[in-house]
C-alpha cells in the first residue's frame, strides 16, 4: 500500500515535471521563415574576400557583396551590377554605368566612388587583377554612376577579369572599407548583395548567418542564372552556414534532415547518399570541379632538369590516381592536358608526352638527367580527402619505378608552409607536393594561375619560361575565338613540355542536398552559389 | 583554511607562468605557418610574407612573447589571426556549450557510476559485480568517437528519438537544449563512469572490511543505511579525488565529443585553432584549461575537509 502511494507520488511529480518542461520548451521559430542550413567545405572565419584567396571567403563574399560582371558557365562575362557599358573602337576605353537602385546594406547607394577603390584594392593582391591593372592608364569616375577605365593596350580580358568566378573575387565594397590597406582585414562585412551578414550571430568556426536583403534589386528581365551571371534573388529568408567538421556527422545530419545542403560529402559516402530518401547527389556544374596536380620543384635536382620532369609523365597513370581519389568512374575523367578537358580552350596540345606509361623508361630518363639515387622529398599530406590518397599512389609509383623517395608525412597546414620554401630539399625544402585546382580556373589560360611560369614571382615550384608568360599575354590580347584557341593549344603544348606540373586527371566533386525541400540550385564549378535556392 | 587557500592561489602563479612559456614556444616551434594558411591556396610567397608581416609574426619570438604576456596581464588574450575577433570573446562564445556538456556528463556519470560501484562492492564476486566490472572494462576500451557514432546510428538514425548533432542554447528552451546533450553526455560519460565505478568499488571494498562496518551491521542497521551513511561517506575521499582527476580526462574527451556531435564548444575551438595555427586562440585556451585544472584541484582539496573531519589545513 505504502509502495503504491510512493509510486503514485513519483508519477505525479514526473507528470508535473514533463508539463513544466513542455511549457518552457522553445516556441518554434516563425513557421513562415525559410532557413537554409548548409555545410560547406570550411568554416567562415575571414570576412574580407580581398584579403585571402581561400574559397570559403569567396563564397561568403558572393552572398554579401556583388560584382560588376559575372561569368556564366561558358566563361562569358555578363553585366551584373553594370547596367550598360561601352568599349571604344580601339578597345582602349571602357565606360561603365551602374544599374539603378543598388544600395549597400547600410542604406548608402553604390556609386563610382565605391567601385574604383574596391577594384584597386582587389587588384593589389589578386594575380588576375594585377595583370589587368598593369594595362590600366587611368580609372576614374565620370559621375556618381559612371566610371571609365583607359588602357595602355587593348587588353582583351577586362570584362572576364571583372566577372572572375575564382578567388579572390572582384567584389565591390563601400569606399570606406575599400580604402583599407589590402594587407589588413576590413572590420565590417557590408555589401550590396542579396544577403546581409548577421555579424552579431556569427560564431567563428561554428556558424555564419546571412539574412535576406529586402532591398536587393536583381537584374531585370528575370535572366536565367548561370554561374555568377543572370538574375540573383534571395530564395530563402536566412542562410546558416553551419560548420560540421566530422564528415560522418554531416552526412547523417543531412540524411536526418537537420541540414539541407552539404557541399563536399566524402566520396566514400556517395553510395549511402545515393540511397538516402529525399537526398540528391548532383555535380557542382557542367565543368569538372577539380583537377589534380603533381607540382615539381624546378629549383633543385632532379627536377631542375627537364628530362627528369618529363620522366614523370611515364610514371603517372591517371586511372590509378583517379580510382584512389574518386573511386567511381562516373565522376572522373582522364585528361592528358593542363587546361580542363571538355571546356572551350581544351586541346590535345602536348598530350603526346603522356601516352606512354612506362616506369622503366622513366627511370632511364632520370638517370640520363643525372639522377644517382638521391632522396626525392615528397611533402606527404596526411589529412586531406583527395591529396592524401593521390600522394600515396604517387609515392608507390615512384618507388616501384626504382626511385628513392623520402615521403615526409605532415598535415596540410604544414605542407602549405613548407611548399613556400626555396631551400634545397635536404635543408627543409621539397621536390614534390600534390595539390588540386579548380576546374573552372584551370579552363582558362589566364585565370589558370598554375599554368604560369613566372619564375620567382610565380607559384610554388617556380617554373621559369618567358614564352609561356608571353603566350598567356597573347591570349589576353587575342580578338577572336579561333585565335584564342590556337594560342591556348600552343600554350598547353609548351607548358606540358616544360612540365609546369603533371596533371593526374579531373573529377567532379558532388554536392548533396535535400531534393524534397530545395529547388533552384544554380550549378557553379567555381564557388558554390546559394542564391536562388528556394525551400518548401 | 583561508591562509591555506591563499597559499595555494599564490602557488598557481609560477604554475601558470610555466604553462604560458611552454605553450607559447611549443606553438612557435611547431611546423606550420598561419600566414600561409590565411593567404590561401593560390597566394604567392610575397603575399604570404606580407600577411606574416601584417600579423606581426615576422617579429623576434621573444618580442612576440613579451607582447602577449603584457597583454594577458591586462586581461587581453589577443586577437584571433583569422577571424580578427578578441580571443576572450571567442572563448566566452563557446563556454556555455562546453560547460553544459561537461556538467551534464559529470552529472550522468556520477549519478550512475557511484551506485554501480556501491552495488558491485556490496555484491562482491557475484553476477552483478562481474557485470559492473565488465561495463567498466568496456567503458575504458571503447573510444569516445566509436560510442558516439553507435549512439547516433541507433538513437538518431534508426529510432529517430534524438537529433544527430548540434547545440541549442538553454535560452531557446530547456528540452531543445537537453535533447542535444543526451547522446554526447552518454558517449563522453561512459569512460568517466567506468573510472568512477571501479574506484568506488575498490574504495568501498576497503571500507566494508573495517571493524566499524561490522559493528554497524551487528547493531541491526539496514544494509542501505550501512552502505550509504557509514561506508560510502568514509570511502568518498578517493572517489572525489578521481572525479577531480577525471576532469582532465573530460577536457580531452570533450574535444572529440564536440567534433562528433558538432557542439560549438571550447574543444572544437581548440582543434580548429591548432589545425589552422591560430596561435592566440590556442595560447588563450591552454591558459584557461590550465587555470580550470588548478582551480578544480584546489576545490577537491578543500572538499576533503568536509568529507573527513580528521583533515585540517
Amino acid at each position: 500500500m505504502r509502495v503504491m502511494k510512493d509510486c503514485l507520488r513519483v508519477a505525479s511529480l514526473m507528470a508535473a515535471g514533463a508539463a513544466l518542461i513542455a511549457s518552457v520548451s522553445a516556441t518554434p521559430a516563425s513557421s513562415q521563415e525559410k532557413v537554409l542550413r548548409a555545410v560547406l567545405h570550411a568554416d567562415v572565419r575571414v570576412l574580407d574576400p580581398h584579403w585571402t584567396t581561400a574559397t570559403i571567403a569567396g563564397i561568403h563574399g558572393m552572398l554579401v557583396y556583388d560584382t560588376l560582371f559575372g561569368n556564366n558557365s561558358q566563361l562569358e562575362p555578363k553585366p551584373q551590377m553594370v547596367d550598360r557599358y561601352e568599349v571604344s573602337a580601339d578597345r582602349l576605353t571602357y565606360t561603365f554605368t551602374l544599374r539603378d537602385g543598388l544600395k549597400f546594406h547600410d542604406g548608402q547607394p553604390v556609386t563610382s566612388k565605391d567601385v574604383i577603390p574596391s577594384l584597386r584594392r582587389w587588384a593589389a593582391k589578386d594575380g588576375v587583377g594585377q595583370r589587368l591593372f598593369s594595362f590600366v592608364k587611368s580609372f576614374e569616375a565620370v559621375d556618381a554612376k559612371t566610371f571609365r577605365m583607359e588602357l595602355t593596350k587593348p587588353y582583351g580580358m577586362v570584362l572576364e577579369s571583372l566577372g572572375k568566378t575564382g578567388t579572390s573575387v572582384p567584389i565591390i565594397m563601400r569606399e570606406q572599407d575599400a580604402l583599407t590597406d589590402p594587407n589588413t582585414q576590413i572590420k565590417e562585412a557590408i555589401g550590396s548583395g542579396p544577403f546581409r551578414f548577421a555579424k552579431d550571430q556569427w560564431v567563428p568556426g561554428s556558424k555564419a548567418v546571412y539574412l535576406k536583403n529586402p532591398d536587393y534589386v536583381p537584374r531585370p528581365g528575370n535572366e536565367p542564372a548561370s554561374f555568377f551571371a543572370g538574375s540573383k534573388f534571395a530564395g530563402v529568408d536566412r542562410i546558416e552556414l553551419v560548420w560540421i567538421s566530422d564528415a560522418q556527422t554531416a552526412m547523417q545530419a543531412l540524411i536526418n534532415g537537420e541540414i539541407d545542403f552539404y557541399e563536399n560529402p566524402n566520396i566514400d559516402f556517395y553510395p549511402i547518399l545515393e540511397q538516402a530518401k529525399g537526398v540528391r547527389l548532383a555535380p557542382t556544374g557542367e565543368i569538372d570541379s577539380h583537377q589534380g596536380m603533381i607540382r615539381l620543384n624546378h629549383l633543385h635536382p632532379p627536377f631542375n632538369n627537364k628530362k627528369a620532369r618529363q620522366a614523370m609523365y611515364h610514371l603517372v597513370n591517371q586511372e590509378d590516381f583517379l580510382r584512389a581519389v574518386v573511386g567511381d568512374p562516373k565522376y572522373y575523367s582522364v585528361c592528358h592536358g593542363l587546361i580542363t578537358c571538355k571546356t572551350p580552350f581544351a586541346s590535345d596540345g602536348g598530350s603526346q608526352l603522356f601516352k606512354d606509361h612506362n616506369p622503366k623508361k622513366a627511370l632511364q630518363m632520370f638517370k640520363e638527367a643525372g639522377y644517382n639515387g638521391e632522396p626525392i622529398v615528397i611533402l606527404a599530406t596526411t589529412d586531406h580527402n583527395t591529396i592524401t590518397p593521390a600522394t600515396q599512389v604517387l609515392i608507390q609509383a615512384m618507388r616501384e619505378a626504382g626511385l628513392n623517395v623520402d615521403a615526409q608525412a605532415m598535415d596540410w597546414g604544414t605542407t602549405v608552409t613548407r611548399r613556400a620554401k626555396k631551400d634545397p630539399p635536404a635543408q627543409g625544402g621539397w621536390n614534390i607536393f600534390v595539390t588540386t585546382t579548380g576546374g573552372m580556373n584551370a579552363s582558362h589560360p589566364v585565370l589558370h594561375t598554375w599554368i604560369g611560369a613566372a619564375c620567382d614571382k610565380g607559384l610554388f615550384g617556380w617554373p621559369c619560361n618567358d614564352k609561356i608568360e608571353a603566350l598567356r599575354n597573347d591570349f589576353a590580347f587575342a580578338q577572336t575565338l579561333e585565335e584564342k584557341k590556337r594560342i591556348a593549344r600552343d600554350l598547353q603544348a609548351l607548358a606540358m613540355d616544360e612540365v609546369v606540373y603533371v596533371p593526374f586527371g579531373q573529377w567532379n566533386q558532388l554536392i548533396a542536398y535535400r531534393s524534397d525541400r530545395l529547388s533552384g540550385f544554380v550549378p557553379n564549378t567555381g564557388l558554390v552559389v546559394l542564391w536562388n535556392i528556394e525551400k518548401k | 583554511m583561508t591562509a591555506y587557500i591563499l597559499r595555494r592561489l599564490l602557488a598557481t602563479i609560477p604554475v601558470m607562468g610555466v604553462v604560458a612559456v611552454f605553450v607559447f614556444f611549443l606553438l612557435r616551434f611547431a611546423p606550420g605557418d598561419p600566414a600561409a594558411i590565411i593567404a590561401g591556396e593560390d597566394a604567392t610567397v610575397q603575399q604570404i610574407a606580407a600577411v606574416r608581416a601584417k600579423l606581426g609574426l615576422d617579429r623576434p619570438v621573444l618580442e612576440q612573447f613579451a607582447i602577449w604576456v603584457w597583454g594577458m596581464l591586462q586581461g587581453d588574450f589577443g586577437t584571433s589571426i583569422f577571424s580578427n575577433m578578441p580571443v576572450t570573446r571567442l572563448i566566452l562564445q563557446r563556454l556555455e556549450p562546453t560547460l553544459a556538456l561537461t556538467l551534464s556528463t559529470l552529472l550522468v556519470a556520477i549519478l550512475l557510476a557511484i551506485p554501480l560501484g556501491v552495488l558491485a562492492a556490496a555484491r562482491s564476486r557475484r553476477l552483478s559485480d562481474r557485470l559492473v566490472m565488465l561495463f567498466a572494462v568496456m567503458g575504458f576500451a571503447c573510444p569516445v568517437f566509436l560510442v558516439g557514432y553507435v549512439l547516433i546510428y541507433v538513437f538518431a538514425m534508426k529510432l529517430g528519438w534524438l537529433p544527430v548533432q548540434g547545440y541549442v542554447p538553454i535560452s531557446q528552451g530547456i528540452w531543445a537544449w537537453a535533447e542535444r546533450l543526451i547522446l554526447p553526455s552518454l558517449a563522453l560519460g561512459i569512460t568517466y563512469m567506468a573510472l568512477i565505478a571501479r574506484i568506488t568499488r575498490a574504495s568501498m571494498l576497503e571500507v566494508l572490511a573495517q571493524d566499524y562496518i561490522r559493528t554497524a551491521n551487528s547493531k541491526g542497521l539496514t544494509t542501505g543505511r550501512v552502505l550509504l551513511l557509514h561506508a560510502l561517506k568514509n570511502a568518498s575521499v578517493p572517489i572525489v579525488t578521481v572525479i577531480g582527476i577525471g576532469i582532465a580526462l573530460l577536457i580531452s574527451g570533450v574535444v572529440i565529443t564536440e567534433t562528433v556531435f558538432n557542439i560549438p564548444g571550447l574543444g572544437r575551438l581548440t582543434v580548429d585553432a591548432v589545425l589552422k595555427r591560430d596561435y592566440p586562440i590556442v595560447q588563450g585556451l591552454i591558459i584557461v584549461f590550465a587555470g580550470v585544472k588548478v582551480l578544480v584541484n584546489l576545490l577537491i582539496d578543500i572538499s576533503y575537509v568536509f568529507l573527513d573531519p580528521r583533515i585540517r589545513y
